[in-house]
């Protein structure tokens, strides 16, 4: 039977959570409430006698000196209205697997499978409400409708003696397990049906090659061998779909695309990955030589470069930007611990260091009416920051570096890119740990949490637009503790050396896992009845495709199974034998020793034809607004300040554990008051020695609505110059592209297809122009190309937006340089020039232009500065360094200022600039690759002979009060403000988020 | 037993800070580091009787799911040792009783109050305090001045007037079973660290003292002043470079305040326990 245990505070005690929730209601809802409190309560389904359901209520379950327990019986008293949320069968729930775990302890016996805890958390409101009321509230902050459920129980209609009544959650199924076969000898329209109606996103031409192999003669006969029939069966349709994926083949970045510039010039690019990304990289490569620092690009789960003779460094950034637009704290939970997974599973597994995250949102004050199936931007922005504080914070990875880009159009998908580094021995047992090779014979080991439904078709539905019929079970939880068990486990049976291979179950689950490590071998032999299962009922292909987290696929040697399974067991992880490896030339699937697919692996890897594009480039008239100067330029700025595009993110940033491991040198929050934004983060990875870690990046997509080429240069230039800005070595540094577009299809559903195909084609231009130029190489990247909204008439696209990151070392990490200024006196010296380019930026934003004028980058120049800039750093003659971007001069100035704690006297008559810009222009102008310097007068001589020659100019002096003054070129005061009003404006739109 | 310094860091079920922890004992001149996963001492293969000095590190122990710590203490409370008929409990008592050493540092902290370790007044091991959500109901990542209680029996803090050191947690406010528990507290000067302005005067303000504790505590010890635990991370602050304003304050000593607790027991170690 099932006992419902009940969790309340006593009385007296604050109910912080309860306060928390009212509060956000208030703000998420505009509904103000008397007083909201919380109960915690647990179901527990599992065979107990009375003394065990108190001992565990009074024990594990409940704080004796805060808390007070009931079974049975409801402790909910004095409210006008209860919300009972829980979450639906099937659904993770973490703190009911730990209860479950918490009872093994208490009664000394293991709970079986039948057995469980479900927890649900009830919420007792005071205030005027009614059930309408309760339902928008329940639906539209509480609880989310895809994976919760809630109970809604008026005063006056609430049971006082049996309270909620007991539900359990469990996951009831009598199907049985059944392999359909599918006709595939079918009309085009009805293979677009089964593509459509099955999720599988395959397009007609797609389609049609699976057609046309399943009716091949060779194929029947080989199929009959192992007593399949000439149809396929849905294991190996989906196999195929995921496999062919856009998610997992980028079938856009590979295709043959037909290139028109506009001006009459056409090209054919076979490929932008391998012409412009791998290209790029391959030209470095080749001018580096010897100097070459690249270990592992492109072909594992992350990219890896050299660190130091011992270690190696690993790096990965991912997008989960649809799973977060349906549930923002599972979508951005998984992608945390999801992209944890790719670096741990790179080579022979790497050990983490640190996550980046950035995120781009619609404003959280969002005002209009929301289309269907789209959440409130302001509740994305909580549920992300939550995901990603709980998967960081609990995985014991400190969040470093991040940043938050608003942009109405963001309403449409969210992108959430999350990124992780992890360092590897740079020899494993005699051999380069990035290097790894199952062999043939090696057993097939699924490792950590077992297989649900959850993310079933995740692949699939992410190489979709957000539409009516996305499906729920693309929506999943991460669980920090199952992997972080796992990867403890891990990292002994690698040092044991008990596996030769080892990849992680992202996207597409053991299908891809499993059929990505067997191109080692040649093939291999999979029981999916074997599979660890959290719940009966799933068919044999939802167990190979399910996207269920916390797994990883292990080769491991059959004379090592037995000990490597004995010691997943001990640290209380599973570990589970599925098959093995061979040479058989066949990805082969059995279930209960019948085989349910048989597929050739060259035909599931690489069978799927090219994708044919037309790009178009358009001149779309863009033009410079003609507008008077503004009168208060000290008020532009403060708004500016304001804007959220370079507000304080501190609320955010302080959520993140950002120093966990001990290692974060540089921290996102510096200066005097430990509140200034830093431009990068620098990390010592060892404790004995003092070399260090710099991560770094940049993103403007607002420059997208010009021209994606300038966009794409921009977010290079802007990832280098923060990393240089505090010292990042630019001759040892390295890049990763993460492409977030809108679709370039050109359809019904996209007539301007061909256009945003061109701004692609050019944004990858930019990307080979100017990774060369910087001699930056990239080592891995991703791309998320399907990013609209469309349901009925309204469609929603995202501004084309790529997040460079880039990662890199320093010699010594003790010449590291922050943003804040340091002393009165010390010179600020403006490196770089300033040109009319206001097109896209910030200012112009905030007055309605968009502009033509873009930025342009002088890579040559750019780079010649930054190695100078490192001479400087190394010479210890900069106290401090801040890059110019969003709000241009202005804005870097006060937040040097405001930072450091004292004022800035500066004067545009002495800012390099070209001929003839208004004041307005010199403040604002968001022209790339300039940084603002203070320096010593101590050292001024060194600095300037450093940079003689190059555009560097004197334009101010570090105050010894609190006032930022700026001279304007007629040599009167244009700005006068104390930076506490600088810095108030800054910190003020999201202090309270 | 060798005249070595010998501590044990646990780790294993989401502890996050056993690296930098036992880094932090080495550079104190413990002489034998040792990080274990929870499973050698289950398993009866590492004991604990063999060190003197046990740490328990920051972390989110089983996810906190059950409230910080919970479902930790409820492991170490009940968790049998493979083949000996004995459970960890056990050890740790011994272990007390042998006049031994043992710190945990935020979720360690956590975990030392919820299994009645910490205050254990009048030598009583049940518990009498909590460590529950911080007033504001949100995990905080920031650094906070700490004042030291110098008439404290604790034997980490000696000699020590403040320290400034990062807190990184959710749960942190400590809260009594009863007024006369916090009054004892006061008292038997056994609420060692107390959250501070700058000036290292204890306060209830905001963000200065980051949780709302009572009385502003931030760290406890025992009577014997052998047992300590507290929220904000000392491992965290062993040298200069991890100060978040090293790159202003050039006259900051490379030694970090946070390794001074650990440099204490130490210490105290070679003097009475070795």
């Amino acid at each position: 039977m099932a006992w419902r245990i009940e969790v309340g505070l006593k009385d007296g005690v604050r109910d912080a959570r309860g306060e928390r929730v009212r509060r956000e209601i208030a703000e998420h809802l505009g509904i103000h409430l008397d007083n909201v409190r919380t109960i915690d309560v647990y179901t527990v389904d599992a065979n107990l006698n009375r003394k065990q359901i108190e001992a565990a209520a009074e024990g594990p379950f409940s704080d004796p000196v805060i808390q007070r327990v009931s079974i049975d019986r409801p402790l909910a008293e004095d409210f006008d209205m209860l919300i009972e949320v829980g979450f639906r069968p099937g659904v993770t729930d973490n703190v009911g697997r730990t209860a479950k775990e918490a009872l093994r302890y208490l009664l000394g016996r293991t709970l079986t499978d039948e057995e469980g805890v479900y927890t649900s958390i009830q919420y007792l409101l005071r205030g005027r409400i009614d059930g309408k009321l309760a339902e928008h509230i329940a639906s539209g902050f509480l609880g989310n409708s895809l994976i919760q459920r809630w109970e809604i129980v008026p005063s006056g209609e609430f049971d006082r003696s049996k309270g909620v009544p007991v539900s359990v959650p469990r996951v009831i199924s009598n199907s049985l397990p059944k392999v359909k076969h599918i006709d595939l000898n079918v009309s085009d329209d009805e293979l677009m049906r089964i593509s459509r109606e099955g999720v599988l996103a395959l397009n007609l031409e797609e389609m049609r090659t699976i057609q046309n192999f399943a009716s091949n003669p060779d194929t029947i006969r080989a199929r009959k061998t192992v007593g399949l029939g000439d149809k396929l069966t849905d294991v190996e349709l989906e196999a195929l779909a995921q496999t062919w994926s856009e998610h997992c083949k980028h079938k856009i970045f590979a295709a043959r695309i037909d290139y028109d510039d506009g001006r009459g010039n056409r090209e054919i690019i076979d490929s932008l990955f391998k012409t412009f990304i791998v290209g790029a990289t391959r030209t470095i490569r080749q001018e580096m030589g010897a100097q070459d620092f690249c270990l592992s690009v492109f072909k594992d789960n992350a990219g890896v470069i050299r660190f130091n003779d011992d270690w190696s460094l690993v790096f990965k950034v991912e997008t989960h930007n649809s799973p977060s637009a349906l549930d923002p704290y599972g979508g951005a939970l998984t992608g945390i611990v999801g992209v944890n997974r790719d670096p741990f599973g790179t080579g022979m597994g790497a050990r983490l260091l640190f996550n980046t995250d950035v995120f781009c949102f619609a404003s959280p004050f969002y005002d209009q009416p929301l289309p269907p199936r789209l959440l409130h931007p302001r509740r994305i922005f909580e549920g992300v920051v939550e995901g990603v504080e709980h998967g960081g914070n609990k995985s014991g990875v400190p969040t470093v570096n991040g940043s938050i880009v608003f942009d109405r159009r963001f309403a449409g998908k969210p992108l959430v890119y999350c990124g992780t580094a992890a360092l590897m021995p740079a020899l494993l047992h005699g051999r380069p740990g990035h290097e790894k090779k199952a062999l043939v014979g090696d057993r097939i080991v699924m490792v950590g949490g077992r297989i649900g439904k959850d993310g079933i078709h995740g692949a699939t539905f992410s190489s979709e637009e957000l539409h009516e019929g996305s499906p729920v079970t693309a929506v999943q939880i991460g669980d920090p503790i199952t992997q972080k068990r796992m990867f403890d486990f891990l990292l002994i049976a690698r040092d044991r050396g008990l596996y030769h291979s080892i990849t992680d179950n992202g996207a597409g689950g053991l299908s891809s896992s499993v059929g990505e490590m067997a191109e080692d071998t040649g093939g291999f032999e999979m029981h999916l009845d074997r599979a660890p299962l959290k719940y009966p009922g799933l068919q044999p292909w939802e167990i190979l495709i399910s996207e269920a987290q916390e797994r990883m696929t292990v080769a491991v040697p059959p004379k090592h199974v037995d000990e490597f399974i004995a010691l997943a067991a001990e640290m209380d992880v599973e570990a589970t034998d599925l098959g093995q490896f061979t040479d058989s030339g066949y990805y082969h699937c059995l279930y209960n020793g019948r085989t349910v697919c048989y597929l050739p692996m060259e035909f599931v890897h690489d069978g799927v034809p090219q994708l044919a594009l037309k790009a178009r480039w358009e001149d779309r008239g863009h033009r410079e607004p003609e507008f008077a100067q503004p009168e208060d330029p000290g008020a532009v700025l403060l708004a500016l300040l304001g804007r959220l595009n370079i507000c304080s993110k501190e609320s955010v940033v302080r959520r993140y554990d950002h120093e966990v491991q001990g290692g974060t040198v540089l921290k996102p929050l510096v200066g005097v008051a430990n509140d200034g934004p830093a431009d990068a983060a620098m990390i010592r990875p060892l404790p004995d020695s003092f070399e260090g870690i710099v991560v770094a990046h940049g993103i403007c997509p607002r420059y997208s609505d010009i021209d994606t080429y300038h966009m794409m240069a921009c977010a290079i230039d802007e990832g280098l110059r923060n990393y240089v800005a505090v010292g990042g070595d630019i001759n040892h540094v390295a890049g990763l592209d993460n492409f977030c577009w809108c679709d370039p299809v050109q359809s019904e559903r996209t007539p301007d297809g061909e256009y945003k195909a061109a701004q692609l084609v050019r944004a990858n231009k930019a990307l080979y122009d100017y990774c060369v130029a910087f001699g930056v190489p990239l080592i891995s990247g991703k791309d998320s190309m399907k990013n609209d909204y469309q349901i009925g008439d309204t469609k929603i696209s995202i501004p084309p937006t790529v997040l460079f990151s880039v990662i890199g070392k320093t010699e010594d990490l003790r010449k590291g340089v922050t943003m804040d200024v340091k002393r009165p006196g010390d010179l600020v010296y403006l490196l770089g020039e300033t040109r009319d380019e206001l097109g896209g930026s910030e200012y112009y934003d905030m007055l309605g232009h968009l502009g033509a004028r873009v930025p342009e980058v002088d890579a040559a120049t750019a780079l010649h500065r930054y190695r100078t800039l490192n001479t400087a750093q190394q010479q210890g003659l900069v106290a401090s360094c801040h890059d110019l971007s969003d709000g241009g001069l202005a804005v870097a100035l006060a937040e040097k200022a405001f930072a450091g704690g004292f004022g800035i006297d500066a004067d545009l008559r002495n800012v390099a600039a070209e001929e003839g810009l208004r004041e307005d222009t010199l403040l604002f102008s968001e022209s790339q690759s300039r940084l603002l310097v203070t320096v010593s007068p101590v050292h001024q001589s060194a600095f300037e002979a450093l940079f003689s020659g190059q555009c560097c100019s004197l334009i101010g002096e570090v105050r010894a009060d609190r006032e930022l003054l700026i001279t304007g070129l007629n040599g009167e005061l244009l700005i006068r403000s104390t930076i506490d009003d600088l810095k108030e404006a800054w910190q003020a739109p999201l202090r309270e988020m | 037993m060798s005249k070595q310094v010998k501590a044990i860091v646990i780790a294993g079920n989401g502890t996050n800070c056993e690296r930098e922890t036992a880094h932090a004992l080495a550079l104190a001149g413990t002489d034998l580091v040792h990080i274990v996963h929870i499973s050698e001492l289950l398993g009866g293969r590492v004991q604990l009787s063999d060190y003197h000095f046990l740490n328990l590190a920051g972390g989110f122990l089983d996810g906190d799911d059950l409230g910080s710590a919970k479902a930790g203490a409820n492991r170490l409370l009940h968790a049998p040792i493979a083949g000996s008929g004995e459970h960890l409990s056990d050890h740790l008592r011994r272990f007390i009783e042998d006049g031994k050493l043992i710190m945990g540092v935020c979720n360690g902290f956590q975990l030392m109050v919820k299994m009645g370790l910490l205050p254990a007044l009048n030598g009583e091991f049940r518990q009498q305090a909590t460590l529950t959500f911080n007033d504001n109901g949100r995990f905080e990542d920031r650094w906070v001045y700490l004042r030291t209680d110098s008439q404290s029996p604790c034997v980490f803090t000696r000699g020590l007037d403040g320290i400034y050191l990062p807190v990184r947690h959710g749960e942190g406010k400590l809260v009594t079973g009863s007024p006369r528990i916090l009054h004892d507290l006061e008292a038997r000067h056994l609420s060692v660290l107390k959250y501070s302005t700058a000036e290292y005067v204890p306060t209830m303000d905001y963000p200065a003292n980051p949780n709302g504790s009572s009385a502003a505590i931030a760290g406890l010890c025992d009577e014997s002043g052998r047992l300590f635990g507290l929220m904000p991370h000392p491992e965290a602050y062993v040298h200069r470079t991890q100060h978040p304003r090293w790159t202003r304050e050039p006259d900051l000593p490379e030694e970090g305040m946070g390794l001074w607790l650990y440099q204490n027991a130490v210490r105290f170690i070679r003097q009475e326990l070795l």
